[in-house]
């Protein structure tokens, strides 16, 4: 029961606010309602009880990299881009081609609900209070199997740090 | 019934006490916050050789509560050319972050709201650090240029100084070995020593990172008044520009306790586990009641007749105060108290420490400027927290793997990283050198290249 | 218990709402942040998978798709300055560098 509650406020938050997100004019706000969308889908890792994503995402995303948007832009000051049009050419046949997509993948979940053990109802497997504690599983498994995985991202947060740096030094 | 009101009554009678502690902090942080800028400004006062506030109330113990009602009858003004609604959202933002993340902090082993997060401390510390967008949007949305500057190098500041600030967090982690709140005490206990001997070089880098982090002197670069006005707050003022002070100073409570948890040995006495020094627990009565006396001495001598009684009201509270801390230890059925009780007055006493460096520090050191301020933070603080996580790291293997004495393995490590230090002060000192020969003295520091880093 | 298919719906409404806004907005600041959305709806369907299999590797997933979304945003918002400085717009179909 608390957890349908928490799942279902926590994703109209979501969706509600990503779609005022693609839709405002003013990029500022569409940077807040990003950050109420990333915030509301933290909601819903912990209530999966994945609390060590949750608190990635929120130290991360939120923190960081939703931070670095929200700068770049009161940086790149966009009082002319807010005065001309927001939305391309091409935005009706986008949204049909996105409507058909969206009747696929709907149709594909719905049909799939009654596929007994795997479909639209498969039950949790685990209960709650037997799961291991999360961020030392996730420790485990991460420094174990996915030692070279991480250490490959490693490398691609340095290559992007320093490409960002060199992209944005004013060339003197 | 209604399944509904039973739902409901259910989910209350699991959660009461978690709900009764969340309304205590959000009702209790406002006045302490004001309590503690009553501090803050009878400190100055005392560095400064002058008498601070003293009309209202003796001494001056009833500013806060003037101050309160002053700012809430304010004009509240907005702006015409503001986006009113993050206008209005800004200021709400940031002291909602503070007052949630102290949600998970753990003020004495009994008195903690979220009990069993499994990352407690990133919880504290990611979501204070949500607080920056409450300044950021507040500074956007007044449409100034005061405001805007002052958002911008707010943010340049805390993302730069936040990274260093976690790292050192980081090495006090890895001796802890776990995030939950209570265990990083524990582990304290069990080494018999708090981290801050430990680890020193990462508790200096944590303090000087948070004094950034919370907009403080000697970097309140985001609000300094003899350039930017008042910075993002410029254009607030009454209630809301009373929510961003708040915040600000929920945030330094907030800080204080991560410190004092990870670093100070949480709600633990000194020596927790040396036996002669027990007599150490009598001491948070003993002290209270010295207060209490001391009010009472200074009730005589109150000019007016309000006044003498206010004092010996104070007087009376330190009095019950030391009551019920000297009870639970005295009478044997009450006993399963005093770790409660006495955890709290400790834990309270480091933060209140903190925080007291924080302002000798801020009555002391002239202001940075913004590319000094870059500087200091990833040329120096930066590359040291890392040389120190990795020394950190040494120094625990050398331990466990190869039997060495734990004192001499951190002795050493904490020697290296010292080393490291003067080596990066020396490549800076040389670096700015070699600039200031090389080219002649710019009209004004340029800022844009510490953005882009 | 929720069943596993509210977190599909919820994935697959937060991917399209993503997708809408990479077609069919011209302010590339927005279009990067509605691919940060779409990376988002993905790790909810990799954390929901791994809760219901009790198997953290899931969540190991959502981890590295979070450290690609922060290189991507960084060199993305990188790539944005630059081009601002060259040519003081943002929007999309106005970066034709390479048309005559």
């Amino acid at each position: 029961m608390l957890d349908k509650v928490i799942f279902f406020f926590f994703a109209g938050v979501a969706i509600l606010s990503a779609g005022l997100m693609v839709t405002r004019r003013n990029a500022i706000h569409s940077a807040v309602f990003l950050i109420t969308t990333l915030l509301a889908t933290a909601g819903i890792f912990l209530q999966l009880r994945a609390e060590f994503i949750f608190i990635a995402q929120i130290i991360l995303y939120v923190g960081g990299i939703m931070v670095l948007f929200v700068f770049v832009i009161m940086l790149v000051r966009l009082d002319v881009a807010l005065h001309q049009i927001q939305f391309s050419r091409q935005k009706w046949v986008a949204l049909l081609v996105t409507l058909a997509l969206a009747l696929e993948v709907g149709v594909m979940l719905w049909s799939s609900r009654k596929v007994p053990g795997q479909g639209f109802l498969l039950p949790n497997a685990v209960p709650a209070g037997k799961l291991p504690p999360n961020t030392e599983a996730l420790a485990g498994r991460l420094f174990d199997a996915y030692l070279l995985p991480f250490e490959i991202a490693s490398v691609l947060l340095l290559v992007a740090m320093v490409g960002a740096v060199v992209m944005a030094k004013k060339r003197t | 019934m209604s399944p509904t009101l039973q739902a409901v009554l259910a989910f209350v009678q699991t959660w009461w006490v978690e709900l009764v502690s969340g309304v205590v902090i959000v009702a209790v942080v406002p006045l302490v916050a004001g309590y503690i800028v009553l501090m803050e400004r009878k400190l100055m006062a005392d560095m400064q050789a002058r008498l601070g506030p003293m009309r209202v109330g003796p001494h001056g113990l009833l500013q806060p509560i003037a101050d309160a009602v002053k700012l809430l009858i304010k004009e509240d003004i907005i702006p015409d050319n503001a986006d009113k609604v993050v206008f209005w959202i800004a200021p709400v933002v940031s002291m909602t972050a503070a007052l949630t993340s102290m949600g998970a902090i753990a003020f004495g082993p009994a008195f903690q709201v979220a009990r069993d997060i499994n990352v407690g401390l990133l919880f504290v510390i990611g979501v204070s650090s949500l607080g920056i967008f409450g300044i950021v949007l507040g500074g956007w949305a007044s449409n100034s240029h005061y405001s805007i500057m002052g958002a911008l190098r707010s943010t340049a500041q805390l993302v730069s100084y936040e990274t260093a600030a976690g790292l050192a967090l980081v090495s006090g982690l890895l001796l802890a070995g776990t995030l939950k709140i209570r265990a990083i005490v524990d582990a304290q206990q069990h080494f018999g020593v708090w981290f801050v001997f430990l680890a020193p070089v990462a508790f200096f880098i944590y303090v000087v990172a948070s004094i950034a982090e919370t907009n403080r002197a000697p970097f309140d670069l985001p609000e300094a008044e003899s350039e930017l006005v008042a910075g993002y707050m410029t254009e607030y003022s009454g209630f809301r520009w009373a929510l961003y002070f708040l915040g600000e100073y929920a945030n330094m409570i907030v800080v204080g306790a991560v410190a004092t948890t990870l670093f100070l040995g949480g709600w633990l006495r000194p020596f927790p586990n040396v036996r002669w020094m027990n007599w150490l627990d009598a001491l948070p009565a003993l002290f209270t009641a010295a207060v209490g006396a001391y009010c009472v001495y200074r009730a005589g001598k109150q000019p007016v007749r309000v006044q003498t009684w206010f004092m010996w009201g104070v007087a009376l509270a330190c009095f019950v105060v030391a009551l019920i801390l000297a009870v639970p230890l005295l009478v044997a059925p009450l006993k399963f108290l005093v770790p409660g009780l006495h955890g709290a007055f400790w834990f309270l006493l480091k933060i209140s420490a903190y925080i007291y460096l924080f302002m000798w520090l801020r009555f002391t050191l002239p202001r940075y400027r913004f590319d000094q301020l870059m500087h200091l933070g990833w040329y120096i603080l930066i590359p040291l927290a890392i040389v120190n996580v990795l020394a950190v790291g040494v120094a625990m293997i050398l331990e466990m793997e190869y039997g060495w004495n734990r004192w001499l393995a951190m002795l050493l490590t904490t020697v290296i990283t010292l080393a490291t230090a003067l080596f990066l002060l020396r490549l800076n000192d040389k670096r700015a050198a070699a600039a200031s020969s090389a080219a002649p003295p710019p009209e004004e520091p340029s800022t844009e290249d510490s953005y882009a880093g | 218990m929720m069943p596993i298919g509210y977190y599909l719906f919820l994935s697959m409404a937060l991917f399209l709402i993503g997708a809408i806004g990479v077609i069919t907005r011209r302010n590339v600041i927005v279009v990067l942040m509605s691919i940060e959305l779409i990376l988002n709806a993905v790790n909810i369907n990799l954390v929901a998978f791994s809760r219901i299999f009790g198997d953290v590797a899931g969540q190991v997933f959502a981890l590295f798709i979070i450290a690609d979304a922060a290189a991507e945003a960084v060199v993305g918002l990188g790539i944005i300055i630059a081009f601002f400085r060259n040519r003081e717009t943002v929007l999309e179909d106005e970066m034709d560098l390479l048309k005559w």
